[in-house]
């Protein structure tokens, strides 16, 4: 008796084809909780393979020519000597940001001014009203407006805008220019104008913070590649950047790539939700299997053979999920570029991308098999004895060597796959670990909640009560699972609407009270008084204004960026030498400042002396800089060696001119520098008269609104937290299609108790009342731990992330906690409507 | 005559809330192919217990239990289902149909576990014995409880087993339909010559058969020959 029967895989698909027949109801119930979150990632996918698909097609109108330069200063004599040999066709740019004046109404902004030369983009078009605008307005005295803000200052083309000292006539409305995003326009509208006017603006001072772009069209084919490995050195050595179409493609897929792995992490979310679901299901499905299974095991059937009937069901079940979850995704995937649109530089088209409809599908039947081996597995080990009395011999499952297999399958799974996504295994186990973690804390509350009550279960209410309640902890409950779904789905809605208010009450605090709420800044050193004046004139209150010098970071001790770049053993960040440092000059610290390591040092009194600089705590902490190391500085050619003397703790919090670098006085005052001045504007109209006062004084002096930047930021905000709340609803819907599921399933549980409770002279009434405490209960104890989640996520974020207070808004809180309790009941009651409305033998005639 | 069951020494002791409890004590017993016997005793004597063990449902704490030849002690679970296939029928209280198979396919069963081919006939052919040549598609559910009982006698019959094991076969049917099932039983069984194991409380039933075994608090207080067993031989 020792051989092994070999298995008939016919008979295995005819038992779980003849066994599905009574079940399909229920079986269709498990696959609905997959099949959102296949959806969401399929569309999330088939969202990459098309962007990927139209940046490869439109990555020449991304950039608009085939090579770019950039560079934040005028470039050299023999730069330009280089410049004017590369390309057949040849285009320059100049822009930076400046205010504008509506001169019809006087209404002034800050914008980003493109002052344009020569026939660019050579590759899509700039997009205006009229169409030829953006052609023809480099031929005269004309300007593109970007058209929100024509919308928003309520001009038209053929009206006026001054630009610093020059008045331009509106040629046309600009709809989009090449590589631009919805949201960037809103951000920084843009202004064209004819490079050939920029001197008469008189916005090209020394000083002026001018981006410089030299963009290059050749008509004959050319290796770029060669070509750029050729100019690279000489580039560099300049502090040069280029851009050809590949590496912009490349940079795009990048960042769109970091969208699409964010979206995809949220959908995987709502597909582990289901799955978890979807176990939950398999789970009680198995219980009620278990007489099935022993009378197969009593006739002959091995404990594989009983095993794989199930695993084959519920596999083919998964399969059909997934299908049905791809098309779905394949559907809401022509909605995603108009949710995404104001984030996406391409029009995307969509088409139907069999790759991503694959790879949802393999998805969906790997981890449907995964999560369903674990109720499924102690199907091999029920006794034949069952079919004459219930085993008694319980079940070692924690000796079960295969079920821990099946968690570290699992485990490794949503590793891989978020190592899939994020291409680093850092990250995938921060992101795994979370995952594992979060579930872990909301199964811990609900095991900890079910045991409260049993511990202090109130004997003394009423009997509707006390059923209602104990129905939390009976076995087969679903007390778990559900918890977990809603308790997760109730917990990211609350996050994102905290992190939304967190953000905007950051901004509100910052704009109320007696905070300055109007930043002057671009002040050239001999129009400082003259500013100061103005203000003061208008009747405003003026503390001076602070000098800023910008210059770049060549070395921290003796590494450079060429060392950090070949050296990734060194612990620094590595932007540090990217990024250009706006840096101030003061003896003093100010109110929002305090000294937590070193001496602060006021003043260099020697000329030749060593210059201490003070850093701020985090940037210092960040890239691993100490008292007594040296930095030098590049500032605009002249290299500056510096000590850091101290280090300081800033409140980034006060609307403040606050610095990473703060030097000394007696150092730069001779450097080329530019002046901010902060103040507070009492209302819109004094801002209004203000603001027009300068630009007319003072045209190259730009001025932020601070109430414009909060109404830009709240925009933004919505616009971000409307994708993710699209994204989030995948998992909120998993969420509540788990709570039917779970909720048909334990009917079939509850069924029989409700019927002998009828039979036992309960009233329909009666019945009702026990079901709804339930499943309010259940909504209840759900939306309680996804609230208290969320509100030590929310204060971990802001105290963290945000370094800010945090003080929960208890309203919104409550409303979130009566919906998902109501909807819970709701759910609850519609799915046990059939107990309650028919008379108790026609249900249990049909219970097979 | 060669024995087709072979009990010696079987003892049965479940651990529950950290005791031990003995449900069967040193039962000793054989038993020739083609016989029929009962096994009778008050409720929670260990009649189940040892039809259980007897027909390789489970396995023995001590002692040893040999069926058709085969010794069951050391065989892992799968390996008596494949005796259990091979060699037994069963016949239960609660008539332990597959709910979500048709009468038909339930009877199939057994044999498709084996791989037999063509076994359509002779399914087609016990349900005709069995009465319900015309409810062969539909659901146990469909069937009143004395069709459950017939079809389920059909499966047990339809493996061709050499010992039939039946746990109060008519304990859940009423005196009428009680009556005909055992009329099929013993019909059946003569026809087959298969050996039929009963465990009943139904002192009439038990006479029925050649001989009755008791059992009370777990051990074996008498073992007598029916008046059955004079017209056997």
């Amino acid at each position: 008796m020792t051989n092994k029967p070999t298995i008939d895989l016919r008979w295995l698909l005819k038992m779980a084809w003849r066994d599905s027949r009574r079940n399909r109801s229920r079986l269709a119930l498990f696959v609905s909780s997959i099949i959102l979150g296949i959806a969401a990632l399929v569309a999330i996918f088939s969202l990459g393979d098309n962007m990927r698909q139209e940046i490869d097609r439109q990555a020449a109108a991304l950039l608009g020519a085939d090579l770019e330069i950039t560079s934040n200063k005028e470039v050299s004599a023999p730069i330009r000597k280089m410049a004017d040999s590369l390309g057949d066709r040849r285009s320059e740019e100049r822009s930076f940001t400046s205010m504008i004046l509506f001169t019809k109404n006087n209404a002034s902004r800050l914008v980003q001014v493109r002052a344009l030369r020569g026939d660019y983009p050579y590759y899509g078009e700039i997009e205006t009203v009229p169409a030829n605008a953006g052609r023809d307005f480099r031929n005269g005295q004309s300007a593109l407006v970007d058209q929100t803000l024509l919308l928003q200052y309520n001009a038209q083309v053929g009206d006026s805008v001054q630009v610093g000292n020059f008045r331009f006539v509106i040629a046309g409305s600009l709809v989009s220019a090449p590589g631009q995003t919805g949201l960037s326009a809103s951000v920084a509208p843009i202004v064209y104008i004819p490079l050939s006017y920029l001197p008469q603006t008189g916005l090209s001072q020394k000083g002026s913070r001018i981006s410089y772009r030299y963009l290059f069209k050749f008509d004959r084919p050319v290796n770029m590649e060669k070509l750029v490995d050729a100019i690279k050195p000489r580039l560099e050595k300049e502090g040069l950047n280029y851009d050809t179409v590949e590496s912009q493609k490349e940079d795009t897929n990048r960042s769109l790539r970091d969208l699409t792995q964010f979206l995809a992490l949220v959908s995987f979310i709502a597909l582990l939700l289901g799955c978890i679901g979807v176990a939950s299901a398999i789970h009680i499905y198995v219980r009620e299997k278990i007489s099935s299974i022993a009378i197969l095991r009593c006739l002959g059937a091995q404990g594989r053979q009983a095993f794989l009937i199930y695993l084959i069901q519920i596999v083919v079940v998964g399969f059909i999920g997934s299908v049905a979850g791809a098309l779905l995704g394949t559907i809401i995937q022509q909605f995603l570029p108009k949710v995404l649109s104001d984030f996406l530089p391409v029009a995307i088209t969509t088409s139907i991308s069999w790759k991503a409809v694959g790879e949802g599908i393999l998805l969906g039947l790997v981890i449907s098999f995964l999560f369903a081996l674990l109720p499924l597995l102690p199907i091999r080990n029920v006794s034949p004895l069952n079919t004459l009395r219930l085993s008694l011999q319980p079940q070692k499952i924690f000796k079960d060597r295969i079920k821990w297999m099946v968690y570290a399958g699992i485990l490794l799974f949503v590793f891989g796959f978020s190592y899939l996504q994020l291409g680093h295994w850092k990250r995938a186990v921060f992101f795994s670990l979370g995952v594992v973690i979060a579930f872990l804390i909301l199964v811990g509350m609900a095991a900890l909640l079910m045991r409260v009550v049993r511990h202090f279960f109130p004997y003394s209410w009423n009997y509707l009560w006390r059923q209602g309640l104990a129905n939390l902890f009976r076995p087969n409950n679903q007390t778990t699972i559900l918890i977990v779904t809603i308790g997760l789905g109730t917990a990211f809605i609350c996050i994102l609407f905290s992190v939304q208010s967190i953000l905007l009450n950051r901004v509100n605090l910052s704009t109320s009270g007696n905070q300055p709420n109007t930043v002057l800044f671009d002040i050239q050193t001999a129009q400082k008084e003259g500013v100061v004046a103005l203000a003061r004139q208008q009747g405003l209150q003026v503390n001076g204004t602070v000098p800023i010098v910008n210059m770049r970071l060549e070395a921290v001790n003796h590494i450079t960026a060429q060392t950090l770049e070949e050296d990734s053993t060194i612990d620094m960040q590595r932007w540090v030498f990217s990024r250009e440092y706006r840096v101030t000059f003061r003896d003093t610290m100010t109110a929002s400042e305090k000294l937590v390591e070193g001496k602060w040092t006021g003043r260099v009194e020697n000329a030749s002396g060593t210059i201490f600089i003070s850093l701020e705590e985090r940037f210092a902490e960040r890239n691993n800089i100490e008292i007594g190391d040296t930095m030098t500085f590049n500032v605009q050619g002249s290299i500056l060696p510096t000590v850091v003397g101290s280090i300081r703790e800033v409140d980034w919090n006060r609307i403040q001119t606050n610095f990473l670098v703060v030097f000394p006085t007696g150092v730069l005052e001779d450097a080329p520098q530019f002046h901010v001045l902060l103040t507070r504007v009492p209302n819109k109209e004094a801002s209004a008269a203000f603001q027009q006062a300068v630009v007319r004084q003072f045209p190259n002096v730009s001025i932020i609104d601070l109430g414009l930047v909060l109404s830009i930021l709240d925009k933004l905000l919505d616009k971000v937290g409307f994708v993710i709340r699209f994204m989030a609803g995948f998992t909120i819907i998993t969420g509540l299609v788990v709570l039917i599921a779970s909720v048909l399933i334990s009917k079939y549980q509850r069924m029989q108790e409700s019927v002998l409770l009828r039979t036992l002279g309960a009233s329909r009434r009666q019945i009702f009342y026990i079901t709804a405490l339930e499943y309010f209960f259940l909504g209840a104890l759900a939306a309680f731990t996804g609230i208290v989640i969320s509100l030590i996520g929310s204060w971990l974020l802001a105290s963290f992330t945000f370094e800010t207070d945090f003080t929960p808004e208890w309203l919104p809180l409550l409303l979130v906690f009566v919906s998902v309790c109501m909807l819970t009941v709701i759910i609850g009651l519609a799915n046990s409507r059939g107990v309650l409305t028919r008379p108790p033998l026609e249900i249990l005639r049909e219970e097979v | 005559m060669a024995m087709i069951l072979n009990i010696q020494n079987v003892t049965k002791t479940y651990q529950s809330a950290g005791r031990s409890l003995t449900v069967l004590e040193n039962i000793n017993f054989a038993v020739e192919a083609g016989s029929t016997m009962s096994i009778v005793g008050p409720s929670g004597s260990g009649k189940t217990t040892l039809l259980g063990l007897a027909a390789g449902l489970d396995r023995a704490s001590s002692g040893s239990v040999e069926l058709a030849g085969i010794p069951l002690d050391n065989l892992s679970e799968d390996q008596r289902a494949r005796v259990r296939n091979e060699h037994v029928g069963f016949i239960f209280q609660n008539f332990q149909l597959l709910p979500t198979l048709t009468a038909i396919e339930n009877i199939m069963v057994p044999l498709e576990l084996r791989g037999e081919k063509h076994i359509r006939a002779r399914a087609d052919d016990l349900l005709q014995k069995v009465g319900l040549a015309d409810r062969g598609h539909h659901y146990p559910a469909q069937l009143s409880g004395g069709e459950q009982q017939r079809v389920s006698l059909a499966r047990a019959f339809c493996n061709r087993p050499q010992i039939l094991f039946a746990d109060e076969p008519t304990g859940n049917l009423d005196a009428e339909t009680s009556e005909k099932i055992i009329e099929l039983i013993f019909n059946l069984n003569k026809e087959a010559g298969t050996t039929l194991i009963l465990v009943t409380h139904d002192f009439d039933l038990a006479n029925k058969t050649s001989r009755i075994i008791k059992l009370k608090g777990g051990r074996l207080v008498s073992d007598e020959a029916t008046v059955n067993s004079m017209q056997a031989v």
